[in-house]
């Protein structure tokens, strides 16, 4: 008995070894279920919220995952980091990702695209009272904040301002607090990013957007590359625009942060060749 | 695209050498206060003055236990923009300062457990010759148990000396664009040659670290203190 016993506690030991290395143990398995990878960590795009996540990347998802057939208690939410992006989809540890994922040539040599569903441009965001700040050429002497892995902060170097100062954080949430001490005066990524920042808890009414794009970045529905899917999502798009829900989850994601969104660009049609 | 090609045009791109350059200054900047500090704390360590023992015990636990993310975290958001401390007037050289001042700090401690356990191996006679013979406690320390302390606590510094290298890549939190930043640059925009990024950091590190290791397996046994 007693060896039993032993044998039981290692395969329990094993499996539980096995579980922490896998990260995503166990549960989903075959039945109709999506996965969809989102940003757990940006507030008003894509954000873990307790036990519910909310953001406009999580309501086209939802909406999207919809239009395929699966009701909302059917996604599972799946954190996907920037830098796993790629990798999650040709793992096929997601079926799609809805992340503020743009599209890139490179990207699409590893995955497939439908979309987009939004044309963002990356703005500055400021404190509400600042009013020497009006567009990137303002920012020479000036410090300006990013987080790594981005290169807007360096873009607005090389081009608009080369005496900008850079801080490169790792989020946007210590950006965004260096902003409110002043220490920083102006924070660059996507508006849309920048607008969600603005408009969440108690950032509330402190900060605002220049309103300057100053380049395009295209939204698209990350896919697993040779997906079948694409066609279907691309539909569900254009219909996401055409009946208003589109509109509707913009205003609900920024509201507050005085955001309007680049008319000319949006909302866009979704253009990607599903190859 | 063959490997090579793919490693080509990441070199080509970016800066890798000069990214990794930033590394080993940091390494050596930190390494040379982190032993001045670490010598500090564990004279204190092993002074006869008591509250001097305590403090010195103090500071190893509670930084040998606080994460170095914290630290680097700490010293940008607590020390530099809340309470306006600044190392430095060139905006750049602030941030690197910080990293280096937050490695210090933090390695200090491993740099002082490494010297205790260097300590350790003189035998307690050496002290006690020394005491009869009417030096104090400095230059007991510094004559007699120092210098044979160190050489046998060459291998435990170089352990501390092959961690700190590789916590450099933590300054990243601080703003200081090293290795790893550049590495999280490339997966944003290079996505399609992971593997080469990957390989590329991975084997810079090593390039780094095994010279370190090398030599100090070679100097912890040129330097043995023959008993």
């Amino acid at each position: 008995m007693r060896h039993r016993k032993r044998v039981v506690l290692r395969a329990l030991a094993l499996a539980i070894i096995g579980c922490l290395s896998l990260a995503s143990c166990g549960v989903g398995g075959s039945d109709h279920r999506i996965r969809i990878g989102i940003k757990f960590d940006q507030p008003g795009l894509g954000y873990q919220d307790g036990t519910g996540y909310s953001g406009f990347d999580v309501d086209v998802a939802t909406y999207l995952a919809g239009k395929l057939g699966y009701s909302p208690d059917q996604i599972e939410w799946v954190q996907s980091p920037s830098a796993n992006r790629e990798n999650m989809l040709s793992n096929h540890q997601v079926d799609m990702i809805v992340a503020t994922y743009s599209i890139t040539d490179k990207r699409k040599k590893s995955v497939d695209f439908a979309g987009p569903y939004f044309v963002a441009g990356q703005d500055l965001l400021v404190q509400k009272s600042n009013a020497d700040i009006h567009g990137p050429d303002d920012l020479n002497g000036k410090n300006l904040c990013s987080v790594q892995g981005s290169t807007s902060a360096a873009k607005i170097k090389e081009k608009y301002a080369e005496n900008a100062n850079l801080v490169e954080l790792n989020s946007y949430a210590e950006c965004i607090g260096a902003l409110e001490a002043g220490r920083i005066d102006a924070l660059t990524t996507d508006d849309i990013i920048l607008a969600g920042l603005a408009s969440t808890g108690t950032n509330k009414g402190k900060f605002k957007l220049t309103g300057q794009t100053f380049t395009e970045e295209k939204y698209g529905v990350g896919l697993p590359k040779g997906t079948t899917r694409c066609p279907e999502i691309s539909k569900a798009i254009t219909s996401m625009v055409d009946d208003g829900s589109w509109e509707k989850f913009v205003s609900k994601n920024t509201e507050g942060s005085g955001y309007e969104f680049d008319a000319k660009a949006n909302p866009p049609k979704p253009t990607e060749g599903c190859a | 695209m063959s490997y090579f090609d793919q490693f080509s045009r990441l070199f080509a791109d970016y800066d890798v050498v000069g990214a990794f350059w930033v590394n080993i200054q940091l390494t050596f900047w930190a390494a040379v206060f982190a032993f001045l500090i670490g010598a500090v704390v564990a004279l204190m360590r092993i002074s006869p003055v008591p509250s001097l023992r305590l403090l010195g015990g103090a500071y190893v636990h509670i930084v040998r236990n606080t994460p170095l993310t914290i630290l680097m975290v700490m010293a940008v958001l607590a020390l530099w923009t809340q309470m306006h401390i600044t190392l430095s007037t060139d905006f750049k050289q602030n941030f690197f300062n910080f990293a280096v001042a937050m490695l210090s700090i933090y390695h200090a401690a491993f740099v002082c457990e490494a010297i205790r356990s260097g300590v350790n191996t003189v035998p307690l006679g050496q002290a006690e010759a020394a005491r009869s013979i009417g030096l104090g406690f400095l230059p007991t320390a510094r004559l007699i148990i120092f210098p044979q302390a160190i050489r046998g606590a060459i291998t435990p510094l170089g352990n501390a000396l092959i961690a700190l290298t590789k916590n450099t890549t933590v300054a990243a939190a601080a703003s200081v664009a090293e290795a790893s930043v550049m590495m999280k640059k490339m997966i944003e925009f290079d996505s399609d040659v992971i593997f080469a990024i990957f390989m590329t950091f991975a084997l810079g590190f090593v390039i780094i670290v095994i010279p370190v290791g090398l030599i100090t397996t070679w100097a912890s046994r040129k330097w043995a203190v023959k008993r």
